[in-house]
């Protein structure tokens, strides 16, 4: 048996690995995304008020804490039975649009974005945000730079910092905004509307005019069928902040709708032992194991997945946008791993537009963003949807509000099953009698790479190149081959 | 002409990723960065592999900025590595100084983080009991964990640190204070922490009066007024026992500092601090009025000790009798 060892690839709540192993012909016999970290949040916030999860749990992830400090808040609030007033939903959610449009902006240009932009094939040192920059024009560095500047002042006007910000509390926000704050936020949200539609242009110019791209998209070895999960509203479109978690099958047929108190009822979670993060699945329909398919309960939670279990958007040009990806894609849902890509700056686009309409609502500076609690705390759950995928926080109190227990089922662990899924499919199509090329590696890594595991900061630098290295053995445990992808960084160093 | 650049290093260990967040928060005076160092590695950024440090001369890194507590086997490893293969080691933020959050494991053990993740919590489907192993054996060979500590540890209780930069992350003008103490060589001396001595009260621009405290009220209880110190309104707030450097950012917008820029100068154990800051704003004559105030503080703890707590004297909560079986792998190679 070769081994092949992709150590590490990333990081979740610490450093990720990918093993392959080959059989005697050198094609794939299985492979496997191991995790291996674990901090234990659920169990050492025991014991602390729970008006202090927000701030504890934000220190999750620093790359998506407005998602834990939002997730957080709202489990709060209904531990405390307690209604935010219009105005500080609004905030939290103005907020969480800023930090939606970065997040997004990061991932496209520095990370997803390459692989097209630049192309599948081309060398290692030419795949990152330097080369998108070759290709694209100069000035385009210094859009992404500036998009995340200018919302990262929105989540430090709101929040109060803008790393782990931390103004949300049960009940509302600590503070309202000003009119010339508001101002301001509207320009802002304007300018992210405008690179919006920017970004979905260049895509169509890119990706979709060259046929190969298209046809990439949509082979085989990235595509697998699985249910889709999402927040909606109350009209079945996307929403980032608030709604019912929707699940759709691999037909695009409704499975579920839950509120977030009901998660237990459709959500388990499944160990295995050879990595620290939990693999959870749908309980009506089942852990089979590492399969996809009607009858696997393996769902996906990712842009796509929130586009596929969505009847729209609820914004006019996302929703122009989502109607001409299912047009194009042939219809929903989509299984196309690779699609993931245009269904997220689509998601930015929604992101930049509901900002917009947020910050010229007259009620977003109102001071009522603070109701005082009275009931007696005693259980909540709060879900949102993060960048990558849907994040639940419940949590149990005593009367006094201190917390007795806590699960959190996090963004990318929805995905964890489905992301070994993708990433054995990529790698028996792509990997034929032992032959591992540099382009081929670069494919697989694509395939993990579309769901943006939070990998904090390596998905999250400017010059995202994500680590990579594959180390391919022979059964005494030799190595044989020693390939690498970081080139390009290195280059980087010399600017 | 880049080899004339300083080197410098930048690693994570067991953190959330803000660290380098706050890093590229820095946004286009990144670009000065790169170009006042050659960056030889940073696993966010660049080339990963462990085998390239370990390749280098004893000291051939100039700088390197150190993220993340100590936790696991892996976490141990490379700051051994870094350590010997760097002239000045910077613990850089929170968790790397004083373990903060993640820290507040060593309230529990890892048995209890264990037991909960794989077998209590109401979403776990595990019928077998299966917990995660250091080595399993699959059908087609062997795959590895890094062991789990029972202990979660700060940087300098694992290797020897030069210099500590404080912050949950550090602010952009903290990062840039050590960047330009670096390239002009005006350092403090070897096991300072880099940034001032005052504390957050001395940055925080709410109005502060004589503070009487008759009694704690929590964050959600009421609407604080927007412009008087919190802690005199009954808010908890560590800014009073605080390093400042941090802007007082958070009880700006009403939120009372946690204490994530730690201790001043010459102060052993932040919680301690904390707490007797605490005490001496509070309205009371007797011992028995001040157990009564802070009674209505839930979980001092878990506030005195909220970005310190192995970092502090106590380090973490005694451990039990031992007689309770071990959940999975028992054998960890952990330091006593």
């Amino acid at each position: 048996m070769t081994r092949i060892s992709i150590d590490p690839i990333t990081r979740l709540e610490g450093h990720g690995k990918i093993e392959i192993f080959l059989d005697e012909q050198g094609n794939v016999a299985n492979c496997y995304f191991q995790v291996p970290e674990l901090r234990g949040f659920e169990i050492f916030c025991v014991g602390r008020p729970v008006e202090e999860m927000p701030f504890l749990t934000s220190r999750i992830c620093g790359v998506c804490p407005e998602a834990h400090l939002m997730a957080a808040a709202k489990a709060c609030d209904a531990v405390y039975k307690v209604e935010v007033p219009p105005a500080g939903k609004k905030l939290r959610e103005l907020l969480y649009m800023a930090f939606f449009v970065t997040d997004h902006t990061t991932h496209f240009y520095a990370l997803g974005g390459p692989d097209f932009v630049v192309g599948p094939e081309a060398p290692a040192a030419e795949r990152n945000i330097l080369g998108v920059i070759a290709k694209v024009g100069l000035e385009i560095g210094g859009q992404v730079i500036d998009a995340r500047k200018r919302n990262h002042q929105v989540i430090e006007m709101i929040g109060g910092r803008p790393v782990h910000p931390v103004a949300a509390i049960p009940g509302g926000m600590t503070h309202p905004i000003t009119e010339e704050q508001r101002q301001q936020i509207v320009e802002i949200a304007r300018k992210n509307v405008e690179f919006g539609q920017f970004t979905i242009s260049l895509f169509h110019d890119v990706v979709l005019k060259n046929t190969e791209y298209v046809e990439l998209i949509t082979s085989p070895g990235y595509t697998q069928r699985t249910y889709y999960m999402g927040l909606v509203d109350e009209n079945n479109h996307v929403n980032f902040y608030d709604g019912k978690v929707r699940v759709v099958d691999p037909d695009g047929v409704e499975h579920c709708k839950y509120a977030p108190h009901e998660y237990r009822e459709y959500i388990a979670e499944h160990v295995e032992p050879w990595s620290y993060l939990k693999f959870p699945y749908l309980k009506k329909v089942g852990w089979k194991g590492f399969v996809d398919g009607k009858d696997s309960g393996v769902y996906c939670a990712t842009p796509l997945s929130r586009l596929n279990a969505a009847d729209g958007m609820a914004t006019p040009l996302a929703q122009a946008e989502y109607e001409r990806m299912y047009e194009i894609l042939g219809g929903k849902p989509v299984h196309h791993t690779l699609a993931t890509h245009w269904a997220r700056i689509i998601e930015l686009l929604y992101a930049a537009e509901r900002m917009l309409e947020l910050a010229q609502d007259p009620e977003i500076t109102s001071p009522e963003v603070r109701a005082i609690p009275k009931a007696t705390p005693s259980e909540g759950v709060g879900i949102v949807e993060a960048p990558r995928g849907t994040l639940t926080h419940h949590y149990i109190t005593d009367e006094n509000g201190i917390l007795q227990r806590a699960n959190l089922i996090v963004g990318t662990t929805n995905n964890n099953a489905p992301i070994s899924i993708s990433i054995r499919k990529a790698a028996q199509a792509l990997i034929r009698d032992g032959q591992v090329s540099d382009g081929i590696l670069n494919k697989i890594e694509m395939a993990f790479r579309a769901y943006d595991p939070c990998l904090s900061c390596a998905t999250h630098s400017l010059p995202g190149q994500m680590p990579l290295e594959v180390i391919v053995r022979d059964h005494k445990g030799q190595v044989v081959r020693h390939l690498s992808q970081y080139v390009a960084a290195r280059e980087l160093t010399q600017f | 002409m880049s080899n004339q650049k300083p080197k410098l290093a930048l690693y994570w260990a067991s953190s959330c990723g803000g660290c380098e967040i706050a890093v590229l928060g820095l946004h286009e005076k990144i670009l000065d960065v790169a170009a006042a160092f050659e960056i030889v590695f940073w696993p966010c950024v660049m080339d990963f592999k462990y085998a390239d440090v370990e390749a280098m001369e004893d000291g051939e890194i100039d700088v390197c900025f150190f993220n993340g507590a100590i936790r696991n086997d892996e976490n141990a490893h490379l700051a051994h590595l870094l350590r010997q293969k760097s002239k000045v080691l910077v613990a850089f933020g929170s968790c790397a100084y004083g373990g903060s959050m993640p820290g507040l494991a060593n309230f529990y053990t890892r048995d209890d983080v264990l037991r909960w993740v794989y077998f209590d919590s109401p979403s776990t489907d595990n019928p077998d009991g299966v917990v995660p192993q250091k080595r399993v054996d699959v059908p087609e060979g062997e795959l590895r964990l890094p062991g789990f500590w029972d202990t979660v540890r700060t940087l300098a209780q694992v290797v020897p640190v030069d210099y500590f930069l404080p912050g949950c992350p550090p602010e952009v003008s903290s990062i840039e204070a050590a960047v330009n103490a670096i390239v002009s060589g005006e350092l403090p001396p070897p096991g300072s922490v880099i940034g001032v001595d005052v504390t957050v009260c001395d940055e925080c621009p709410r109005e502060k009066h004589e503070k009487k405290i008759k009694r704690f009220y929590r964050p959600q209880e009421i609407i604080p007024d927007p412009n008087i110190c919190l802690l005199e309104q009954g808010l908890f707030c560590a800014g009073i026992a605080t390093r400042a450097g941090c802007g007082a950012k958070c009880p700006q917008v009403g939120f009372g500092c946690r204490g994530c820029y730690g201790p001043n100068e010459g102060v052993l154990d932040h919680g301690a601090r904390i707490l007797s800051g605490i005490a001496s704003v509070l309205d009371a004559d007797t011992e028995e009025e001040v157990e009564a105030i802070l009674d209505t503080l839930p979980d001092p703890a878990g506030y005195f000790y909220r970005f310190h707590l192995p970092g502090s004297l106590l380090r973490r909560r005694g451990r039990t009798n031992g007689k309770r079986q071990p959940v999975g792998e028992a054998a960890v190679h952990e330091p006593a």
